[in-house]
């Protein structure tokens, strides 16, 4: 149930965004207002931090306590903030070039730390601020600029990657299912520990115009069909698992937090030392 | 339940994308000159998908 006083968490006299029309990123971000709304965040104790590319734009205009920060390095940052005050909550908004290529190794270490940031990652699979490169999370075989025969990487599958590298709450979703994102989300919040939400949207501008796959509609068409809940995906055949995608919870467990490690660490230390001293 | 219908909350920040039109199950809105506008509210079931789904956070669903 949508809050009507939902405008708060906007920076209203920055709007419109610089977004194309039709673009995604505009549907994540609304769906990261009200899930930090139904979270029930204080809106004074909550830190929303990008990096660069069209994603980057988001905390701008986001009426919260917000960093636009160097290309890749929102986790860096965000790490930061949240070991100085861990009472505050963190988002970090990022892309897929600003998360996975760039940014990859803050991402892994963000991880395998088990630090209590929610992470959404815009994956459009092209960097689209910068007029359509390939990016890690381009599909094999597709066109984009600096690949105008065909993108031959292998493509990333980020959500893997951050269940592998140890993240405790991993979740996918789209910008078509957007009801699915907005709860994956919120639980992201709610999960003491990394959550990692992976949100894969469309950038008809330049990934769309470039393979030929349509305006938004037809791309949002395109997620429909092809990202599949978690268990009706296990049914599918060997062949048909090759193509389409799960979405939905894929990872959720329990580990102790960074901070609270390192905050109980201190303490050890101090007592240590007085009980020497 | 209370009665929900939409509204536009921001007419200036539409640019006029369609995906509210494509996502709405009961064909309640229309582009008119380039900007969304409401063209039979009575249809309108309250589901708030077009809210969600705006990417330029134009539409409310709200009680009336």
């Amino acid at each position: 149930m949508a809050n009507p006083d939902i405008n708060k968490y906007y920076r209203r006299n920055k709007l419109p965004h610089i977004w194309c029309p039709g673009c995604g990123h505009g549907i994540i971000t609304g769906a990261i207002v009200r899930a930090i709304d139904q979270a029930g965040l204080d809106q004074d104790k909550t830190v929303v931090i990008s990096g660069i590319g069209c994603s980057g734009r988001a905390p701008g205009y986001l009426k919260f306590d917000t960093l636009h920060t160097t290309h890749g390095r929102a986790l860096a940052f965000a790490t930061g903030v949240k070991m100085a005050n861990p009472e505050l909550n963190l988002i970090v908004i990022t892309g897929d070039g600003d998360g996975a290529a760039i940014g990859g190794n803050h991402l892994i270490h963000a991880c395998r730390r088990n630090i209590n940031i929610t992470t959404v990652m815009y994956n459009n699979s092209i960097y689209g601020m910068t007029s359509g490169q390939f990016s890690p999370t381009t599909p094999t075989g597709s066109l984009a600029t600096t690949a105008p025969y065909g993108n031959i990487d292998t493509q990333f599958d980020v959500s893997n990657l951050a269940m592998a590298a140890g993240a405790t709450y991993v979740g996918r979703s789209t910008s078509y299912h957007v009801r699915e994102l907005i709860d994956l989300i919120t639980n992201g919040i709610k999960h003491q520990g990394f959550s990692f939400i992976e949100a894969v949207t469309h950038c008809h501008t330049q990934f769309g115009r470039k393979n030929d796959l349509g305006g938004p509609m037809e791309m949002m068409e395109w997620q429909k069909e092809n990202y599949i809940p978690v268990k009706a995906w296990a049914k599918l055949s060997a062949a048909e698992k090759e193509v389409k995608k799960t979405r939905g919870l894929l990872k959720e467990e329990e580990r102790e937090e960074y901070t609270d490690k390192y905050l109980a660490l201190i303490k050890q230390v101090q007592a240590g030392e007085e009980k020497n001293g | 339940m209370p009665n929900k219908k939409v509204e536009i909350d921001a007419p200036d920040w539409c640019k006029g994308c369609g995906i509210c039109i494509y996502r709405c199950p009961v064909d309640v809105l229309e582009l008119k000159e380039g900007k969304i506008a409401i063209t039979k509210p009575d249809n309108c079931i309250g589901c708030e998908m077009c809210e969600l789904i705006c990417p330029d956070f134009v539409l409310k669903v709200v009680e009336k």
